[in-house]
């Protein structure tokens, strides 16, 4: 496997040092790494060498907004990716325990000199007052 | 290519008799290959200085690599005697960044802290971003990669006759939660794959660096673990720290040499030459 850029490698150390749940995503879109609180989250262990492809990351946690699910164009992360814009979105997912959460999740993109992408870094905070 | 150690010190020169031996320069390399016209040369600490005074007439091509524009890379740059020769074509290439290399050297290479600005010197001075892509300079080629050090710094791999020499001379691969673990999630680790001869920051004893961790260097324990999970032939500890004596260096080398039996391992010391291909 090919090493990541250095911008995600520093990204993944500062996620690795939070506390709240921290997804990362290349510049394809597949989910490369994250953090022990997201695993909470998520009921599933990040483990070493393991990306999630896009297709699966997006849907798995059956995203939705005021009942209505969410496409994976209009999930924050990937708003961040393919329009290299910060975006911030409240919505219901599945978690890995079956439990349906809310949560707002604040991502932004991961641009480095020369305008090169390299992927988006999302936080998450759950809302359990809703 | 024959690659020549012209300064090896890290943050500050450190002349004096304890450091005599490895030398008190700051950063500085030069590479030379089967063309005696064209010289490369690996930032620009104070042991630029003496390299410029003592390299031949007969180069008329410099193409100087800046890792980053810490001043110990750089502070050598107004003492380089061939930036004031009209006869030389100087290109100087460092890490992209949003702000223009004119602007970020000027601000050291002007007053007040210095007299002579880059746009007075004599030579054919060129200025140009590090590209990730392999670029042909002569009959190397040459590729750069982000590293992990503070204020935006680039590795450089150096290929000749299908021999490869890295330069990282300021790294903190140790940054990464994964290291050495997974080569993957290693700063540095592409561009170092399987280097004849890796030129790596050694700054610290092992001991030391649990006080620096952030600053951007390596112990020489860290140096010698990236080296192996890289697959690099031969390690040379760099960026000796200012504090460290000549003694001290001694048993660091050898602390890095019980790492891995199949690694070369030895101590960058000013003024000596390793050549590649004839080793």
């Amino acid at each position: 496997m090919s090493q990541q850029p250095v911008e995600l490698i520093l990204v993944r150390h500062l996620a690795s040092r939070l506390a709240v749940p921290v997804f990362v995503i290349d510049p394809a879109g597949d989910l490369v790494y994250f953090n022990e609180p997201a695993e909470a989250l998520l009921g599933r262990r990040y483990e070493e060498m393991w990306v999630m492809p896009f297709a699966e990351w997006t849907t798995a946690f059956v995203p939705s907004a005021a009942g209505r699910p969410l496409a994976p164009e209009e999930l924050p992360l990937v708003v961040a990716l393919r329009q290299s814009v910060p975006a911030h979105g409240r919505l219901e997912i599945v978690s890995g325990d079956g439990q349906r959460r809310n949560i707002e999740v604040t991502a932004f993109p991961i641009i480095a000199p020369g305008s090169q992408s390299r992927g988006a870094v999302a936080m998450f905070w759950e809302s359990a007052d809703r | 290519m024959r690659i020549t150690f012209h300064g090896t010190r890290g943050s500050i020169a450190t002349p004096g008799p304890e450091t005599a031996r490895y030398g008190g320069d700051t950063s500085c390399i030069s590479v030379s290959g089967d063309d005696p016209t064209h010289l490369l040369v690996l930032d620009a600490g104070t042991g630029i200085r003496r390299l410029g005074i003592t390299m031949g007439q007969q180069v008329q091509r410099i193409d100087l690599l800046l890792s980053h524009l810490h001043l110990d890379h750089i502070v050598g740059l107004g003492f380089f005697a061939p930036l004031f020769r009209e006869d030389l074509v100087v290109t100087i290439t460092a890490p992209p960044s949003s702000t223009s290399l004119l602007d970020r050297l000027g601000r050291y290479l002007s007053p007040p802290l210095f007299p002579v600005r880059l746009r007075d010197v004599a030579c054919d001075l060129r200025l140009q971003d590090a590209q990730e892509y392999p670029v042909a300079y002569g009959e190397f080629t040459i590729s750069a990669a982000a590293i992990i050090h503070p204020d935006n710094a680039v590795g450089y791999r150096i290929e000749s006759h299908g021999q490869a020499m890295v330069y990282l001379p300021d790294h903190e691969p140790a940054l990464s939660p994964a290291f050495p673990a997974l080569r993957a999630w290693t700063s540095g680790a592409d561009i170092a794959e399987a280097a004849d001869l890796l030129v790596h920051d050694a700054q610290y004893a092992p001991d030391e660096y649990p006080a620096h961790l952030g600053w951007g260097h390596s112990s020489v324990l860290q140096a010698a673990a990236f080296a192996d999970l890289v697959g690099a032939r031969a390690l040379a500890l760099f960026h000796h720290d200012p504090a460290h004596d000549d003694g001290t260096v001694d048993r660091l080398a050898m602390q890095a040499r019980a790492v891995s039996d199949r690694l070369e391992v030895f101590a960058a010391t000013q003024g000596a030459s390793v050549t590649l291909g004839e080793r």
